[in-house]
């Protein structure tokens, strides 16, 4: 547990720093939700992460803060890899936007509000992604009928 | 053709049949319609080892105008499902369509939100193919299948469909 990230951003953020836990090198930190806009851009300027490799987000449905807003950076200059993890609670779904730092983050937010419905405040352009025009729900979420079926189209018989 | 109207069901009408549908069995123009990983499996279907050609089916059109099979290879989401139909629309009769793979036929194994549960749903079928992919002697042997099918029909048939 003595990792040089983890302790950095733990005595930078101390009040933001829920949990941290590093498992051979795959480190990662829990924050709150309302401390990632900070975290992050204190990441991208002064840690060196440059690279945002994915984006995404996980649903622990009878479990309260419900969702988890997941985030793994990379810095290409350093080689390190590091994983943000956000709580986020059902009844105030909604997380800073990260595009403004790295662009590639649109695309993803698009997704996991798409698949989800967390929004992202700041977003330049917040709309379904995969899903068509018309199909209503989140259908990652837990609480999406396995069996519900949206058909654009008419189906024969 | 004209012709049948005016002959009916007759000695003419079935042997004209023949012709007819010898000159079709053997001359399909398809339309592949690629969605998956099944695609690889056409291809192998078309290459010289199995060598399609050798059943007069080597010719893909792009356009669904000039087509007369389509192939339905691989999944087919509801996002989708509007476009296979307007290609199908397109298609000027005599047409037929081929369900390429499990995917196609049942949804396989995406049992979810995001899949037409075989295309089937959508428009109607006249083979399936089953297997994930299907290989190409399953290919060949549902392309011998609606060739059997073909050979069965009469001219009068279409104007029913």
């Amino acid at each position: 547990m003595n990792s040089y990230l983890l302790e950095t951003i733990r005595t930078k953020f101390p009040d933001a720093v829920l949990e941290t836990h590093a498992f051979r090198g795959d480190e990662t930190a829990v924050i709150r939700k309302e401390a990632l806009a900070g975290v992050a851009s204190f990441l991208k300027a002064e840690l060196g992460f440059d690279f945002l490799m994915d984006l995404t987000a996980a649903d622990y449905l009878p479990r309260d803060p419900r969702f988890e807003l997941v985030c793994h950076f990379y810095s290409s200059k350093h080689n390190y890899r590091l994983r943000l993890k956000c709580p986020v609670y059902s009844d105030d779904a909604t997380v800073v936007s990260l595009t403004p730092l790295w662009a590639g983050a649109n695309w993803f937010e698009r997704e996991v509000y798409d698949m989800f419905g967390i929004k992202f405040e700041g977003h330049p352009d917040l709309r379904r992604i995969l899903m068509y025009d018309g199909f209503e729900g989140h259908p990652l979420r837990k609480d999406y009928p396995l069996k519900k079926r949206q058909p654009r189209i008419p189906h024969r018989e | 053709m004209g012709l049948e109207t005016a002959f009916g069901h007759s000695y003419l009408t079935t042997r004209l049949d023949e012709a007819v549908n010898w000159a079709r069995k053997y001359s399909f123009f398809n339309y592949p319609f690629v969605t998956a990983c099944c695609g690889m499996e056409f291809m192998s279907t078309f290459a010289s080892t199995y060598d399609i050609s050798r059943f007069g089916a080597e010719y893909p059109r792009f356009s669904p105008r000039q087509a007369d099979v389509l192939f339905v290879v691989g999944t087919v989401n509801e996002k989708l499902a509007p476009v296979l139909k307007r290609v199908y629309d397109q298609m000027c009769e005599p047409k037929w369509v081929v369900s390429f793979g499990v995917c196609a036929t049942s949804g396989g194994f995406y049992d979810n939100y995001a899949t037409v549960q075989g295309i089937d749903k959508i428009i109607p079928v006249d083979i399936y193919i089953p297997g994930c992919p299907p290989r190409p002697e399953a290919v060949l042997d549902g392309l011998i299948k609606l060739q059997q099918k073909v050979s069965k029909e009469s001219v009068l048939d279409r104007k029913y469909r």
